[in-house]
């Protein structure tokens, strides 16, 4: 055992895998903190809706006028201010942290190296592939699960360019004074009520992606996967998927 | 070797952290002196209030107009939150039709005042038709009218040192002699709001005079913020530099009981 604890020891600057980690200092950190303000999100975010669970479209909305969706909760709990409070506390950490990330992503090619498609590899066929392969619960080989495949590229794109960029600036749109500044952000989303409906239809996706998301780490080994996440490495540090 | 590396490593690290630390000082300093921290920056929320505040406070710097939509936009249902007053001075007052009702206007300013609804409406009159959103969520369109606050605030001389306008209204239990105790919905705005050409002193909305439970006789109209800092049954306006020595010091009703003092959203 000492011995191979000892070999193990001298093994790890040389092995190639383990001078990349699996996931970078910054990304393990932009992880964890959006993370956590992804919850402090979603929970002040559920406490605001619940204040008027009505979903419209256009400038106005209110009791008595048409509805877009009636959401089946119980207008019973009135809005409580710190909902508010909250929700842009979390809002500017995810800002903060989502800026950092991209910017130092650019930098560090982080995108173009583990996130942009290989040309060749966009492909309906290839996308259906994998989708059935996960949904036969089939593991990938070692050598797939060293990097991400097209579907997790695709989606990850997709978080951080569409659905947050989306999230933030519906969410602005919603803002009074900003509508002040930029009204065509309001009128571009069709409306302070188009916006509130948009803001809540794209947090949903992102609810769907994360549960997703998890469901799959704990498919691939939860232990190894969130270890990978904090460590930077898998657990045995000769593994890396 | 590593050793030295560690060092040069910690010392780069601690100027780093030096010059973040003196950093943040600097922009506080300098947020405060110019007007971009809210009364409520303390507590767990309040760095997050702050930031919002500033920003919008510098997007918002070169006076910003809310939209003022057309006759035709106007909601055919204008709800409202809360209830009038429920006690015997409003009471008494609205049997009158508000005509013993005078809003006082005093605190840092050259010729403090009593206002007439009379006198109000003779003053230059403004017609707007605005979006207005609660907090809740719902949000209508309606036409108020009203005289600018900057007029009245002109009229009375507002002094230089002036920072908060402060607003209180029938469903205020305030005594000038103990601010600590102040009960009720009061409210106060910045001077950037305050003097915006946009916010109203309505006496009147979609044509008719002010409904009652829209804030009867005199409410502010505050565009650029959420319904709820546009307090009602307006009675006493009062300019100062500090609302730190009313109520908790939050500089709202509403904020005492956990709503953000700043509601640009």
């Amino acid at each position: 055992m000492a011995e191979s604890a000892c070999v193990h020891e001298f093994a790890t600057p040389s092995s190639e895998s383990l001078d990349s980690p699996r996931h970078s200092a910054l990304v393990r950190i932009t992880h964890w903190i959006t993370a956590a303000a992804f919850i402090g999100l979603l929970y002040s975010g559920i406490m605001i809706l619940i204040a008027h669970p009505r979903l419209y479209w256009g400038e106005t909305g209110a009791l008595g006028t048409p509805s877009l969706i009636d959401l089946p909760i119980p207008f019973m709990i009135g809005h409580s201010g710190w909902g508010r409070y909250l929700h842009f506390l979390s809002a500017w950490i995810c800002v903060l942290t989502g800026l950092l990330y991209v910017l130092s992503g650019y930098r560090t090619k982080h995108f173009s190296k583990n996130l942009l498609p290989a040309k060749g590899d966009l492909s309906w066929s290839r996308i259906w592939h994998i989708v059935w392969r996960e949904v036969r619960w089939k593991q990938p080989s070692e050598e797939e699960a060293l990097t991400y495949n097209l579907v997790q590229r695709l989606t990850y794109l997709a978080v951080v360019f569409v659905l947050f960029p989306l999230i933030i600036l519906s969410g602005l749109a919603m803002s009074p004074a900003i509508a002040s500044v930029v009204p065509a952000l309001r009128s571009g989303f069709g409306g302070q009520q188009s916006a509130r409906t948009i803001h809540f239809f794209v947090a949903v996706v992102l609810v769907v992606f994360v549960c997703v998301h998890v469901a799959m780490v704990c498919l691939a080994g939860f232990t190894r996967r969130v270890r990978a996440m904090i460590t930077g490495h898998s657990a045995d540090g000769r593994e890396l998927s | 070797m590593s050793d030295m590396l560690s060092r040069r490593k910690l010392i780069k690290t601690g100027i780093a952290a030096a010059a973040g630390a003196s950093g943040l000082g600097l922009a506080t300093l300098l947020a405060d002196r110019n007007g971009l921290i809210p009364p409520d920056h303390s507590g767990i929320y309040g760095a997050g209030e702050t930031l919002t505040y500033a920003t919008q406070r510098l997007l918002t710097a070169r006076h910003s107009l809310a939209r003022e939509y057309n006759r035709s936009d106007i909601s055919k249902i204008a709800p409202v939150k809360g209830e009038p007053p429920e006690n015997e001075t409003y009471r008494r007052l609205a049997d009158g039709r508000f005509a013993d009702w005078r809003l006082k206007i005093d605190g840092l300013v050259a010729r403090p005042s009593l206002f007439s609804l009379a006198e109000l409406q003779r003053c230059p009159s403004e017609n707007h038709v605005f979006h207005q959103a609660c907090e809740e969520g719902w949000s209508f369109i309606a036409e108020w009218t009203g005289v600018r606050l900057s007029y009245i605030l002109n009229l009375v001389g507002v002094l230089p040192q002036a920072k908060y306008v402060v607003f209180f209204g029938f469903d205020t239990n305030f005594d000038a002699a103990d601010k600590r105790s102040i009960r009720g919905k009061w409210n106060s705005i910045d001077m950037v709001d305050a003097w915006h050409s946009q916010t109203l002193l309505a006496y009147g909305m979609n044509g008719q005079e002010l409904p009652m439970p829209h804030g009867a006789p005199v409410r502010l109209r505050l565009p650029r913020q959420l319904g709820g800092k546009s307090t009602k049954y307006l009675s006493l306006i009062n300019v100062t530099d500090t609302v730190q020595d009313i109520g908790k010091g939050f500089g709202a009703g509403g904020t005492e009981r956990g709503f953000s003092w700043y509601a640009g959203i």
